[in-house]
């Protein structure tokens, strides 16, 4: 099986490479990256004009299988990443029930490895049954399939469980992603705490709920030598808390959603519950300082949150509606959007959706090198298209970018050298 | 001049003449109701539901007989009493109700922008009877009216709004339309009750009583409201009521003929005392009466009004 891409722009951040080149897979693995490779018995891909980077991994999904498959299962979500141009998804244990046994993690990974079109790397709980009490058999699970640990949707809010947490997943070289948020803060939030949130009488949640469990959960990384990831950032304050500690050698990396980078709180004044996430939008100055982290490599990847929920879930009260967006189809977009405007190159834009995510997990994915799972996307990166929620592949609908103008897209996902999505 | 609002969602989006002809139209309505016969046919074969998902005795008997005695047929819905406690959403209550062709739906809900969910769902008038911490449009019309009729003018004032700004839909349907009719707002209360960027809304913030009343045109005190003080915004009522609430003594700082209002009900003893509840410069009754000519121009209004005259 050979499969020539050819005359594509081939941008693969791991190698440093940024040039025009073709690219021979030959089964399912990258066999060669050279100018002018003679097609021979090769299926080939004309990439004139297109952009050819590894296939995208986004590192925070909640894929809803097991168990809330009426907002999203395993196939239909990764068939929305295959269309984002995604080929890795990590999804997160808030399932039902929850990711915190060997059992479950089996069956993500068998199924998506027989019906999925991307791969998925499941992230297992920090605590059984997410209740902050017992730590999870994080051995078992690490062998099972899962890359980290996390108990995503809920901060692990005893200090000394964060700590043995840290301790213990370090002892299988898996990280401890952190959901860093001091509930007794948010104290019934709904939305960022300023002016926004005095004037629509919404409760807010201020920043220092999220830096304060975030310096928490550094100072615990510091303290014990484990690798810290903080999930979606998205104050001035932990963005600048992870730099320092960067900075003095902590083992913490972070990611920032597009979301995050793209909003403000100001969207939620006509109560939109497309804008309701956790964390929320926040304001104008937490936005500028999530770019400048992106910018200066604080910020190690662009995850989306990909949060689906059901229409009824979100048709109701802002107060009351679930938090979460979907994004895994608004991805690429909103991050070549970042280079449009000149907050990050072309290939840092990519790296912080391939290789350095893939680094932060340790997964074998993320550059083109010789050898590699061929997981390819194909991007043009000029088209303009625009988003109509009706039209995503996800089951839920529940985007912040309903009728907005976006460019560029994936025209073609290869996963391990095979086609898993072709736009027409 | 022609009234644009199909519904009445808050004090925001309108503007100082649409403000003050609602205060006019308000005028004209006061008298019906010190009538032997307080009724006239504006109305009539209107139906007007009050969707009540929160406690209200003021408000809601208010826009009932400001209904009444336009000749509409009103009728009231209260959450308890209604198929919300079986778990049916709110949009589905309201679409049911809807199906009955009612011409306007008068809400009060715990949720802010509960009332701009509803219109923009339903083909009905929605008028905001209070909707979470976000705007109570009826209530500060009827200050203003009340203002109004004591003091003149509007423009010009200082008014001074002490208490439970966080938690308050009164005070941000104030402030908008105090300032949209030239008054000056000031608000004061303990830290834990002034939320940030308050001010951006048109107003001066004072962490004390004393300095916000001084020279002020306007006392207007709210309630502290016991359900929501939790445990962590004031240690104690009577420490409440020694810093923040308003005596004989407190009130001589305001302007001489300064007036004191109350959007009720009052808790005697904590944010007023007595004295000064039922002293000579209180108007909180005034409120209350001047409330049911201001719904009645509010209902008129929604309901196109003018065209129902020229009919």
């Amino acid at each position: 099986m050979r499969l020539l891409i050819k005359s594509g722009r081939v941008v693969d951040p791991a190698n440093k490479i940024d040039e025009k080149l073709d690219v021979l897979i030959v089964d399912g693995k990258i066999a060669e990256l050279a100018q002018n490779i003679d097609a021979g018995d090769a299926e080939v891909i004309n990439a004139a004009g297109l952009i050819v980077t590894p296939g995208l991994i986004d590192m925070h999904v909640h894929l809803r299988d097991p168990g809330l498959e009426y907002k999203e299962d395993i196939v239909s979500g990764t068939r929305a990443a295959a269309a984002g141009g995604v080929t890795s998804v990590v999804c997160m244990p808030n399932t039902s029930p929850v990711n915190d046994n060997l059992a479950i993690t089996r069956y993500i990974t068998s199924k998506a490895r027989e019906q999925g079109t991307a791969n998925v790397f499941p992230v297992g709980c920090i605590t059984k049954g997410l209740k902050g009490e017992i730590l999870a058999e994080m051995g078992e699970l690490k062998e099972g399939g899962c890359v980290g640990f996390s108990d995503d949707g809920l901060p692990v809010r005893d200090g000394e469980m964060m700590r043995r947490a840290l301790e213990y997943a370090n002892t299988f070289d898996a990280p401890i992603i952190s959901h860093a948020e001091d509930l007794t803060l948010v104290a019934g939030g709904c939305m960022n705490e300023g002016p926004v949130s005095t004037e629509l009488g919404l409760k807010g949640i201020p920043w220092a709920a999220e830096d304060a469990m975030t310096a928490r959960d550094i100072m615990l990384a510091e303290l014990t030598g484990a690798h810290l990831h903080v999930a979606h950032v998205s104050t001035r304050g932990s963005v600048e808390l992870v730099r320092q500690a960067k900075g003095r050698g902590v083992r913490v990396t972070c990611e920032a959603a597009p979301h995050h980078f793209m909003l403000t709180d100001e969207a939620v004044r006509g109560y939109d519950t497309n804008f309701k996430m956790n964390p929320p939008l926040r304001s104008a100055d937490d936005v500028a300082a999530v770019r400048a982290g992106l910018a200066d490599g604080t910020i190690d990847a662009i995850a989306t949150d990909h949060a689906p929920h059901h229409i009824d879930e979100k048709n109701v009260e802002f107060a009351i509606a679930l938090n979460g967006v979907v994004g895994l189809e608004t991805l690429l977009p909103l991050t070549l959007q970042l280079v449009g405007e000149k907050v990050l190159t072309l290939e840092q834009a990519i790296a912080l959706v391939t290789c350095r995510p893939a680094g932060v997990l340790g997964l074998d994915r993320g550059t083109l090198s010789v050898g590699a799972v061929a997981d390819v996307t194909l991007v043009n990166p000029n088209k303009e298209w625009t988003v109509d929620a009706q039209q995503l592949l996800s089951k839920s609908k529940n985007t912040s970018f309903d009728g907005q103008q976006m460019k560029g897209y994936a025209v073609r996902t290869l996963l391990a050298g095979k086609t898993v999505f072709e736009r027409q | 001049m022609k009234f644009q609002h199909k519904h009445i969602l808050g004090i925001e989006p309108m503007s100082a003449e649409e403000l003050t002809f609602i205060l006019d139209t308000a005028d004209s309505f006061k008298e019906i109701n010190t009538r032997d016969i307080k009724k006239v046919p504006t109305l009539r074969g209107k139906t007007i539901v009050n969707l009540f998902f929160e406690a209200s005795t003021r408000t809601r008997t208010s826009f009932e007989v400001a209904g009444k005695r336009l000749s509409a047929d009103t009728i009231n819905i209260s959450a308890s009493g209604s198929s919300v406690v079986k778990g049916e959403t709110l949009e589905d209550t309201a679409k049911n109700i809807e199906a009955m062709h009612p011409d306007i739906i008068v809400m009060r809900h715990n949720a802010s922008g509960a009332c701009r969910y509803l219109a923009e769902r339903l083909n009905c008038s929605v008028v905001n009877a209070g909707d979470g911490m976000h705007e109570h449009p009826s209530q500060a019309l009827l200050d203003a009216f009340t203002i109004r009729q004591h003091k003149g003018e509007i423009a010009g004032l200082t008014v001074a709004i002490v208490g439970d700004i966080t938690h308050s839909r009164v005070v941000r349907s104030n402030i908008y339309c105090l300032n949209r009719l030239g008054a000056k707002v000031r608000i004061a209360g303990p830290g834990t009750m002034l939320p940030p960027g308050i001010e951006k809304l048109g107003c001066e913030v004072f962490r004390n009583l004393e300095d916000a009343i001084r020279d002020a045109d306007v006392v207007m005190m709210l309630r502290i409201q016991r359900e929501r003080q939790g445990a962590t915004l004031i240690p104690s009522v009577r420490e409440y009521s020694r810093f923040f609430g308003l005596n004989e003594e407190k009130l001589k700082l305001a302007k001489p003929d300064a007036i004191v209002m109350h959007p009720g009900p009052i808790n005697r003893g904590v944010e007023l005392s007595s004295a000064v509840a039922d002293g000579p410069q209180n108007v909180i009754l005034d409120q209350v009466e001047n409330g049911v000519a201001v719904r009645m121009a509010l209902l008129y209004l929604v309901a196109g009004g003018e065209q129902l005259q020229n009919d």
